[in-house]
């Protein structure tokens, strides 16, 4: 019997990486920017996909990806919008996993310019997982308060946008803009932040042509 | 992470795996315990049902692309202590990676990988 150690330096969540990177090449190659929506439950995901359905109506094809726990009711939130939508229910499991994109990845239409891709409600575990996506983004609601980002640090350090949501509710509640948003930024030098309300309307245009962009840019560079 | 070790164990006709060593990044996002617990599950009744579970932590460590200079950071917070740049490149901290494993085989000692 012979003892021997083998050196392995192999990343433990490498097929979620490799199964991420073929979905990244195969939206590229179709020309669609993909992008992984974070928050917290009822940070307003579904909500502002369902504004941004109305304002990208006849200007961008969109189609969208949910991500949920149990139950159809967000995809048929978009649906109503007339936006194609699969809805992917884990089943218990906290966070989307790339194979389960990979999955529906055949279905989705392939003239389309945006995929939103909804992760499950946590603003933790979905952090960690590589999806495929061009541009991950991680809202924080006026609700949930202005000293989230250093208490779940890795959903902000992995995003490249912040949108600080629900911004109608500030005048009822105690949430400074500048901290959440100076927090978020020591944790991310490089976040593009936005400040927004899907139901009253603001920042939504300026968000809006930084996604146009921001495909422009991400798909000339691939 | 067990298929890899069973596979490893495969090659190396291994007759039992008795240590794993991974490295798990400060802002990996795992739990050290639940990863333990789940690891402890997973091992009864294959080979590596023995295996001793080995973590190493590598700190939140960023390094700077105006001045080089390299700094651990605790409260994950991305700005040289050198020159104040907030223009970094993590280069520890998010890993999540099997270094090595601990095996016995019938195989002669230095025998080729």
């Amino acid at each position: 019997m012979t003892k021997k150690d083998v050196f392995v330096l192999q990343d433990i969540l490498l097929s979620n990486a490799q199964t991420a990177a073929a979905i990244r090449r195969e939206l590229e190659s179709r020309h669609i920017l993909a992008v992984n929506l974070l928050s917290s439950p009822g940070a307003g995901k579904t909500t502002l996909l369902e504004a941004m359905a109305d304002r990208l109506r006849g200007k961008a094809r969109i189609a969208v990806i949910e991500g949920d726990i149990e139950t159809e009711r967000d995809a048929e939130r978009i649906r109503a919008k007339g936006v194609p939508a699969w809805q992917i229910t884990t089943g218990g499991a906290c966070h989307l996993e790339a194979k389960m994109i990979g999955k529906v990845l055949p279905d989705i239409p392939t003239d389309i310019d945006f995929l939103f891709i909804e992760n499950v409600g946590n603003l933790v575990c979905p952090a960690g997982y590589d999806l495929g996506e061009g541009l991950r983004v991680v809202l924080l609601s006026t609700p949930e308060g202005d000293d989230k980002p250093k208490k779940y640090p890795k959903a902000f350090t992995t995003a490249d946008v912040l949108l600080l949501s629900k911004s109608d509710l500030r005048p009822h509640l105690p949430f400074d803009v500048e901290k959440a948003k100076a927090e978020a930024l020591s944790l991310n030098p490089k976040l593009r932040v936005f400040v927004i309300s899907s139901v009253a309307g603001e920042g939504l245009e300026e968000w809006i042509d930084f996604l146009f962009q921001a495909r422009q840019e991400i798909l000339s560079r691939a | 992470m067990f298929e890899t070790l069973l596979e490893q164990a495969r090659v190396h006709k291994a007759k039992r795996i008795t240590g794993v060593k991974i490295q798990v990044g400060a802002l990996a996002g795992v739990v050290p315990e639940l990863l333990e617990s789940a690891f402890d599950a997973y091992k009864k009744g294959t080979i590596a049902a023995d295996a001793v579970l080995t973590m190493v932590k590598p700190p939140f460590t960023v390094r700077c692309r105006s001045c080089g200079n390299e700094s651990v950071r605790d409260d994950f917070v991305q700005v040289c202590p050198a020159c104040a740049s907030t223009d970094l490149e993590i280069i520890h901290g998010l890993e999540l990676i099997l270094e090595k494993i601990e095996m016995e085989t019938d195989e002669p000692p230095g025998a080729p990988d």
